[in-house]
């Protein structure tokens, strides 16, 4: 009996099988695309930025009906995982995005020491990868297959040092940066590099490590050196502390920061020490383009906040990979990486970037922003 | 005699001692050329000493609940550093809204009792919760099985604030009695400093008569010499346990508050680092024995500001205060070294080897 039961099923199944074996192949009826965020750790508010961005774009298409690729619309699939900020996480997370999920493509991460493995993974695995607010150089160098939507950390030093020293004729700098995390080394290096080729002198360069609260003997050792000003190159959970502990020892030097300052946390964190700080990020919502505005006003709709740079990047992230998968016209992940690497122009909320063949950097320009009176204001821009 | 010394030695032990030498030789010469570059004034020593001592009383406050824990269970409670965040992260939001109702500003005083209150009750009732539901019912399992229980429950205290409050950073509203700094002649001292030193001796001393001199105290100090023997006396044995996890809880909690008021920021992770630093505190001081754990505790604070500074900066180490853990580690291994038992834990040898 149950022989008989089994010889059936096992009957049924070559059936089928051969069924699905010729009419149309059907291709995937939707698109999945991975977000490997750091939704908890170090810097939750960039992971939920990340996440909030993300679903919004694909939102915005789903809405209307899909992506169209190849005269058929698709529907995207989002798949959101966590990489706690850990960088051995975040490889484990593009590993199962690509290997489980089967992804089209990885939006994400996002901090520089998550996105620089995640990257080696992406690459091996010939899955296009962008990450939105990654700006170390490491995480694109040498490879094919990944992206960001962000410039890099060697025009941002240089965009800083030059600010430092033109707007506030800064002649003797400090750093203190974050020696564990590769973000903050590797723009605490170019500035150090552009600020001494220009004729100044970094008079104090100290280091810390990840989760440390107290860095008092290091900023009595920058006040001893008697610097023009402090660079601050931190992600901005640890940027308050540091402001307000060389506030407590009589630092009253004007401070400049760089884009992982560009969270509102930076504010609620640091209250009134803050005031007056500058930093240089990817885009200021106060004098937004027409698309960063219809982008800012939905966002606010749905959220309820103003978003930071973290979600800008994510919603351009998107819309570069939205664009070079129309562009590419299938889904496959060589083509939609082939379509990446030549977008010609790409008008984003962070303003006008392009893509050249060899190369997973955007050309782009910055912007230096102001903290007044508790709010982000624009002071400038630096084109590239 | 002096071959009997050396034939006793094992090549482990002669290993260990050339080690501590070499690490005590490597210190006095730091210290010794640091202090004649002279490129610190008697101000920044002085600076450093009163916020190691600052930092010191809270790791002493927290290793408090460590050590008696094991004193009386003979197990690391790894949960302590969760029920040292749970307070402080819950007397936040209270903090935050009598920071908006303007309470906070008009009465200092008696809105920082109400957040230490809050603090330490939340962190006491942890503390208990974990006592009756995670460890009470394995008291008689096999050692390792309450330690394993120790670290899950320390995980899902984790999540479970975060679940509640969030993965973001909470900042601890500014209390202007204690910003600024007091000037004592070319001296200057943070107020919050202060506060944070005088209010964790006080309560030091405080557990310190309780534990020496009341009767529940003495209860304790039965229980954790010799549980059997306690019981036949008429001892609440299990009573007491509660009450270590009590007293334990409460001081996580004022730590916490303490460590709040300092830093300003809470977070639900943020009981990890104090923590580990905490229990090491513990058992440089001796595990088990109460004024081992103070010492210890302002022992590492110490070291840890001191360190980087006087040690390491006349040997040329450029930024030296990124090592600053890895000596706190050292100075626990050379305490291990020259006294297995701790600072203070000769006493604790004879009674429980």
């Amino acid at each position: 009996m149950l022989k008989k039961i089994l010889t059936i099923l096992l009957a049924l199944t070559m059936a089928g099988m051969a069924l699905a074996g010729c009419g149309p192949t059907p291709g995937p009826v939707e698109i999945k695309i991975g977000v490997n965020a750091e939704l908890t750790g170090g810097i939750p508010v960039v992971g939920a930025s990340c996440k909030n961005a993300a679903t919004m774009a694909v939102a915005e298409v789903n809405d209307a009906g899909g992506l169209e690729v190849g005269g058929t619309k698709y529907k995207v699939t989002l798949f959101v995982q966590d990489n706690e900020d850990k960088a051995e996480s975040s490889a484990a997370v593009a590993q199962k995005l690509i290997t489980q999920n089967n992804v089209l493509a990885i939006v994400g991460a996002n901090a520089s020491r998550n996105a620089i493995p995640a990257a080696a993974i992406a690459e091996d695995a010939k899955v296009p990868m962008i990450s939105p607010w990654s700006t170390n150089p490491k995480t694109t160098e040498g490879k094919k297959y990944v992206f960001r939507a962000a410039f890099i950390d060697p025009f941002q030093g240089r965009v800083v040092a030059k600010f430092a020293m033109d707007q506030l004729k800064a002649k003797k700098a400090a750093v203190l940066y974050d020696v564990a995390s590769e973000y903050n080394k590797g723009i605490a290096e170019f500035f150090k590099k552009t600020f001494e080729e220009a004729g100044g002198q970094v008079v104090s360069f100290e280091t810390y490590t990840t989760g440390d609260k107290d860095f008092s003997s290091q900023l009595t050792k920058i006040k001893n050196a008697g610097p023009d000003v402090l660079f601050l190159p931190n992600y901005y959970s640890e940027v308050p502390l540091q402001v307000q502990q060389a506030h407590k020892l009589g630092l009253t030097i004007p401070v400049v920061g760089s884009d992982s300052w560009g969270s509102e946390e930076l504010i609620k964190l640091g209250g009134k020490d803050m005031e007056g700080l500058f930093f240089s990020t990817h885009y200021a919502p106060d004098i937004a383009a027409p698309v960063a505005k219809k982008f800012i006003d939905s966002y606010k709709a749905k959220y309820g906040s103003t978003p930071d740079d973290v979600a800008a990047l994510t919603y351009d992230s998107f819309g570069l990979l939205f664009q070079a998968i129309k562009s590419a016209g299938k889904l496959d992940r060589q083509a939609v990486r082939d379509a990446l690497a030549k977008i010609p122009s790409y008008e984003g909320v962070t303003g006008k970037m392009q893509f050249k063949e060899g190369s997973g950097d955007p050309i782009k320009s910055a912007v230096i922003l102001q903290i007044k009176e508790g709010k982000f204001t624009y002071f400038s821009t630096a084109a590239p | 005699m002096l071959r009997r010394v050396l034939e006793s030695l094992s090549l482990t032990d002669s290993f260990m001692w050339l080690t501590g030498g070499a690490i005590v030789a490597v210190i006095v010469v730091g210290s010794a050329a640091t202090l004649s570059m002279g490129r610190y004034s008697g101000r920044h020593w002085f600076d450093f000493i009163i916020f190691g001592l600052a930092q010191g009383s809270i790791y002493a406050l927290i290793a408090l609940g460590y050590t008696m824990v094991y004193g009386i269970l003979r197990m690391i409670n790894f949960a302590h550093s969760e029920i040292f965040m749970s307070g402080p992260y819950t007397a936040c939001y209270v903090a935050m809204a009598l920071s908006r109702s303007g309470f906070l500003e008009s009465q200092p005083i008696l809105s920082l009792a109400v957040i230490f209150i809050v603090a330490m009750a939340v962190s006491t009732v942890i503390a208990v919760l974990l006592e009756r539901i995670a460890y009470r019912p394995l008291r008689t399992a096999p050692r390792l099985v309450p330690l394993i229980t120790a670290i899950g429950a320390s995980f899902f205290l984790q999540y479970t604030f975060r679940g509640l409050y969030g993965s973001g950073f909470q900042a601890y509203p500014d209390i202007r009695m204690l910003q600024g700094a007091w000037l004592l002649g070319p001296l200057r001292i943070l107020k919050i400093q202060v506060v944070v030193i005088l209010a964790a001796a006080l309560m030091m001393a405080g557990l310190y008569l309780f534990i020496q001199r009341t009767r529940i105290g003495k209860a304790i100090r039965a229980v954790s010499e010799d549980k059997e023997i306690a019981a036949l006396m008429g001892i609440d044995v299990d009573g007491m346990i509660v009450r270590t996890f009590v007293i334990g809880g409460m001081s996580a909690g004022a730590a916490g508050v303490l460590y709040a008021l300092m830093y300003r920021q809470v977070h639900f992770f943020m009981g990890f680092i104090p923590g580990i630093k905490a229990f090491t505190a513990a058992v440089l001081g001796g595990i088990g024995n109460i004024p081992g754990a103070m010492l210890g505790g302002v022992f590492l604070g110490l070291f840890e500001s001191l360190g980087p500074n006087l040690f390491l900066d006349g040997l040329g180490v450029p930024s030296p205060n990124q090592l600053k853990d890895a000596i706190a580690f050292i100075m626990l291994v050379m305490v291990l070294i020259f006294r297995p038992t701790g600072i203070l834990g000769e006493r604790l040898a004879e009674k429980k080897a």
